[in-house]
């Protein structure tokens, strides 16, 4: 025994014995890819259009004047007088930046007044706000859902909240856009699953992840059925609504007053400012046991610098006015309406959407076979157009990141501003572009 | 080797007496009593890399302290369970918000135990971060005053403020945080011409005449091809690694970056390994390992390998030593991305960051990425480097297709800031910041070594840790400091390791002599009061009290 406790082990990999030549040659030989793989000169989307001047109702792109249907000013606050002069005084009173984060000197009384404003509008207790619309709900959802746990979203989710559930690390379940019984399918067969582990299902959260206003495919998502199965099922519901944030409802407040539910029935509600209240940032609102878990752990919020109070003071008039306007939505939904009806029936072109949906998708009726093909003929499309006053632009997708690729189209977004003949002469032109292109 | 610790050490004898006594061991590291006092200087292996001398300290306490924060934290933990109990049967009433009525039978969406230092321990010193002010984050702010009334559930304002509180918290290194009109004119300007949003992604509708301008003047101002901003400077980096690196590549991280970086990081799908910090043997040995070994079980071989570094790291204040980086990745066929979030403005000779700090040229570095919330007073971050690079980035970056693009104003005000330091708008005021922030960096650094606190990082970084370890310090020092009408940042628990708590303080180009005189002997007072003056190695500023004769510590 002795002797064989001192004898020599054998080494059962020899691998791990590679001489030191042998180390410096396999050095030598590696050759990495290089660290960006070159664009081709065509790529649809390496040139921009470049707008000269600020991006309100009549645009200048690329040097010839247009009529904006590309940016999500629904409201027409963008060059708005009273809210560009809140923005001067507040840059006079404190600058630009606010070099820190929220929690080293980031916090301006700006801030707490926009937050408690905002938790004001919505009717809930509290509300938050991140410096970028992008980050909002990308730092929300893992602030709530770990690994482990369990998240049902819709197919047709935007790439933030892709993003989102990415950095959670909870499984994801999807369900078929707006389909309820998809939803409920999946929500069942995870009921069965917890019946033979209940202890484990006693601890893994689970939440619904819904937009309001569907960005890619522009229509809403039933909520009052969403509600029924939340009690049913018990799970929470997160909701997105950059779109539908000053869109929908009878004072803009978005889809729970659309549908007229009790806003604490939801549990998060997350938006960007940038659309109708024409400034940046996002925030969320909620009940405070929710809110105010993320002032400790969402990323967004506790490692960024706080929003540049002039962007708030601007968010808070914009409020203001919307406040104070509340007839601006029935205007807007009765111009959604006029297009989504004058764009029907455009040879070669199917409208997608909601009629009272302010951004509305053009997609091709049936693809030429290929979607470079698609996005070459819609480009044709927009230029048309482009050359006689109307501003469009194609919808942009990250081709091989996206989880559910939608098809290629162009994205028709209408404002406040907007004239009746505008809206007309932007029907028309797109039909003879259909024509002239697409036959 | 004997030549460049020669030069060492003749450079530390006008700072630090007492050096010679130690004997310095070609490692840099020495023993005194049994307390490891780490003193890292260049000359480890290539004495000729480094143009001047880099030292860095990172002075441990003696042991007595450890212990001491131990024990603090023993007691608070304890108390914590005890709180908990007593609230858990209904002896104490509860203060923190509740679950709806009608969804107590959902899964809980909180586990007690995640939240039990939140309740506990930051809960009592809570009124030393968020405290809102009302007025430009300059030099001195304007503080809202806040009470609790009971511990800190809850906190009410009084309405009333305290003015000219002395500011050592704001990142605001060259003072671009201003409200001087003739300085924010074309600002003012821009927000009549623009508007404050833009409402569309730089893909769509979004890229403005304003973007353009600044992508140029950016990559003038580093001297590279071409750059690209985006709208925030977290969501550049979370945003961007993703696109540039994925499944089958190797990200080598330091242990102390920051949090947009791991996430960028975890979001690529690309392995993550870690090196010590700053440590160039970890380093080597990790990148000989990837290249030889290849992927974990398949040894397929790496698609590609990127070191991701920041120029200053905000916690530490040390630098990153760029030059033996450079040397590491030229070897290894590496890639390097630089985040210069702190230092970009605040560190070189003409305020380009590491890179022009060093010596080296921005072509050694592949991406260099920074923020403007720092030095430029405004928001957002960009990505700079080859002209391939920024138009894959273009067409590639998620930030591109699917996030708004920066505000005018606060474009303008990037490109304003940046013709004042490049000199392009006539005046010398750019470079007098330059020099300004770098006086008083030295100045307050070397004032607080003298002192006897324990300071890290490098001397010439203006963010400055002063470490205070134990968790009832942490409170006792920001509440007496805002008491003498001096703002201060304090960091415990999770951005920094349990034991080593620090107070942080970032200097300003804006900051008068006068400023750091008085920020200076208020810490003096108080370091005696609360006994913070760890220092072992320190020479006092009162040498008249000392006994014995310093003689045979001078040459």
């Amino acid at each position: 025994i002795i002797r064989l406790l001192f004898s020599k082990t054998y080494k059962l990999q020899e691998r791990s014995d590679l001489t030191l030549k042998e180390k410096e040659e396999l050095i030598e030989e590696w050759q990495p890819e290089p660290l960006v793989p070159p664009v081709p000169k065509d790529h649809p989307a390496l040139n921009y259009n470049i707008v000269s001047g600020p991006p309100t109702h009549i645009i200048t792109v690329n040097g010839k004047e247009c009529i904006n249907f590309a940016s999500f000013n629904f409201l027409g606050l963008l060059n708005n007088e009273k809210v560009k002069s809140a923005a001067q005084a507040s840059l006079k009173k404190y600058g630009v930046g606010t070099c820190g984060p929220r929690g080293f000197y980031g916090t301006f009384d700006v801030h707490l007044e926009l937050e408690e404003r905002l938790a004001k509008f919505m009717r809930t207790e509290e509300a938050i706000i991140y410096s970028y619309g992008f980050a909002t709900i990308a730092s929300a959802i893992p602030a709530y859902s770990k690994r482990g746990d369990i998240v049902f979203v819709d197919e047709a989710a935007c790439f933030a909240i892709q993003k989102g559930l990415q950095a959670s690390r909870s499984n994801i379940k999807l369900f078929k856009h707006n389909d309820m019984a998809d939803l409920e399918r999946l929500l069942k067969e995870q009921e069965t699953e917890d019946q033979k582990n209940p202890r484990k299902a006693r601890v893994t959260r689970r939440f619904i992840v819904v937009e309001g206003l569907y960005m890619n495919t522009g229509d809403i998502c039933p909520l009052p059925e969403l509600i029924k199965l939340k009690y049913k099922y018990k799970v929470r519901i997160f909701l997105e609504e950059s779109l539908s944030f000053g869109v929908l409802g009878e004072h803009g407040r978005g889809i729970t007053e659309h549908f007229g539910i009790n806003i604490d029935d939801i549990d998060l509600i997350s938006a960007n400012m940038e659309n109708s209240l024409a400034s940046i940032g996002g925030f969320c609102c909620g009940r405070s046991f929710i809110i105010d878990h993320q002032r400790l752990s969402g990323q967004g919020y506790c490692f960024s610098a706080s929003l540049p109070p002039l962007l708030a003071a601007a968010a808070i008039e914009a409020l203001n006015i919307m406040e104070d306007n509340p007839d601006i939505f029935q205007t807007l939904r009765a111009k959604c309406e006029r297009i989504h009806k004058a764009l029907q029936g455009i040879s070669g072109l199917k409208v997608v959407g909601e009629s009272f949906s302010p951004a509305l998708h053009l997609q091709l009726e049936e693809s030429c076979g290929s979607r470079e093909n698609d996005v070459k003929l819609l480009k044709r499309v927009v230029d048309y157009c482009m050359n006689s006053g109307i501003a469009l632009t194609q919808a942009r997708y990250l081709e091989k990141e996206e989880k559910s690729l939608p098809p290629p189209s162009i994205r028709v977004v209408i404002t406040v501003e907007q004239t009746e003949q505008e809206l007309d002469k932007a029907a028309s032109l797109l039909k003879e572009a259909a024509q002239s292109v697409l036959n | 080797m004997a030549n460049p610790s020669a030069v060492c050490n003749g450079h530390l004898h006008h700072h630090h007496h007492h050096q010679k006594q130690n004997n310095l061991t070609k490692s840099g590291l020495s023993k005194k009593n049994g307390i490891t006092k780490g003193m890292k200087k260049n000359g480890v292996s290539n004495g000729t890399l480094y143009k001047k001398t880099f030292i860095e300290h990172f002075e441990q306490a003696p042991m007595y302290v450890a212990v001491f924060t131990f024990v603090g934290f023993a007691v608070g933990t304890i108390f914590g369970y005890l709180r908990d109990f007593m609230r858990a049967w209904g002896l104490e009433k509860r203060n923190i918000a509740a679950e709806r009525e009608q969804q107590k039978d959902f899964v809980p969406l909180y586990q007690d135990f995640e939240n039990f230092y939140t309740r506990n321990l930051y809960l009592r010193i809570r009124d030393n971060w968020n405290r809102p002010i009302c007025s430009v984050p300059g030099p001195q702010f304007d503080l809202m005053e806040r009470v609790t009334d009971d511990y800190n559930w809850t906190f009410r304002f009084t309405g009333r403020i305290i003015k000219n509180v002395i500011n050592m918290g704001s990142y605001n290194y060259l003072g671009f945080a201003e409200t001087d009109v003739n300085a924010l004119k074309t600002v003012t300007i821009e927000l009549e011409k623009y508007g404050t949003g833009v409402c569309s992604t730089r893909q769509e509708m979004g890229t403005l005449d304003k973007h353009v301008e600044l992508e140029k003047l950016v990559a003038k101002f580093l001297g590279v091809e071409d750059a690209m901003v985006f709208g925030m400077g977290f969501a550049t980096n979370s945003m961007n690694i993703p696109a540039l690196v994925g499944k089958g590549c190797l990200i080598l991280s330091d242990e102390l970056n920051h949090t947009s970086l791991v996430l960028g990081a975890r979001l690529s799908g690309a392995t993550i390994r870690i090196f010590k910090h700053n440590n160039m043997q970890s380093l080597e040995k990790l990148l000989r390992d990837a290249i030889i070994y290849g992927q974990p079980r398949t040894h397929r071989a790496w698609r590609k390998i990127i070191i991701l570094v920041e120029g200053i790291y905000s916690m530490e204040g040390s630098i990153v030593r760029l030059p033996e980086i450079v040397s590491l990745k030229n070897k290894y066929k590496a890639y390097l991305y630089l985040d210069e979030a702190h230092s970009i403005g605040a560190v070189g000779a003409t305020g380009r960051g590491v890179v022009e700090y060093f010596g080296m040229s921005p072509d050694d570095v592949d991406v260099l990425m920074g923020t403007f919330t720092k030095s430029f007073g405004a928001a957002g971050g960009y990505i700079a480097g080859k002209k391939d690079l920024v138009d894959f980035l273009r067409t590639h970056s998620h930030s591109a297709v699917y996030a708004t693009s920066m505000c005018p104003p606060v474009a303008e005000q990037i490109i304003r800031a940046m013709k004042c330091l490049m000199g392009l708008d006539g005046t010398t005021q750019g470079l007098q910041r330059v020099r300004q922030l770098e006086k008083n960096t030295r100045y307050f650094r070397r004032k607080l070594h003298e002192m006897g606190f324990i300071i890290y990082g490098n001397d010439d970084s203006p963010v400055v840790p002063l470490l205070l370890y134990m968790p009832g310090k942490i409170g006792a020092f920001a509440r007496r400091m805002l008491e003498k009408n001096i703002g201060v940042v304090v960091v415990g628990f999770p951005a920094t390791p349990i034991t080593e708590s620090r107070a942080r303080f970032c200097v300003s180009a804006a900051h008068t002599r006068e400023m750091l005189d008085t920020v200076l002997n208020a810490l003096d007072e108080l370091g005696d009061f609360l006994h913070l003056k760890y220092s072992r190695y320190s020479k006092s500023s009162h040498p008249e009290l000392y006994e014995e004769s310093r003689l045979e510590l001078e040459d």
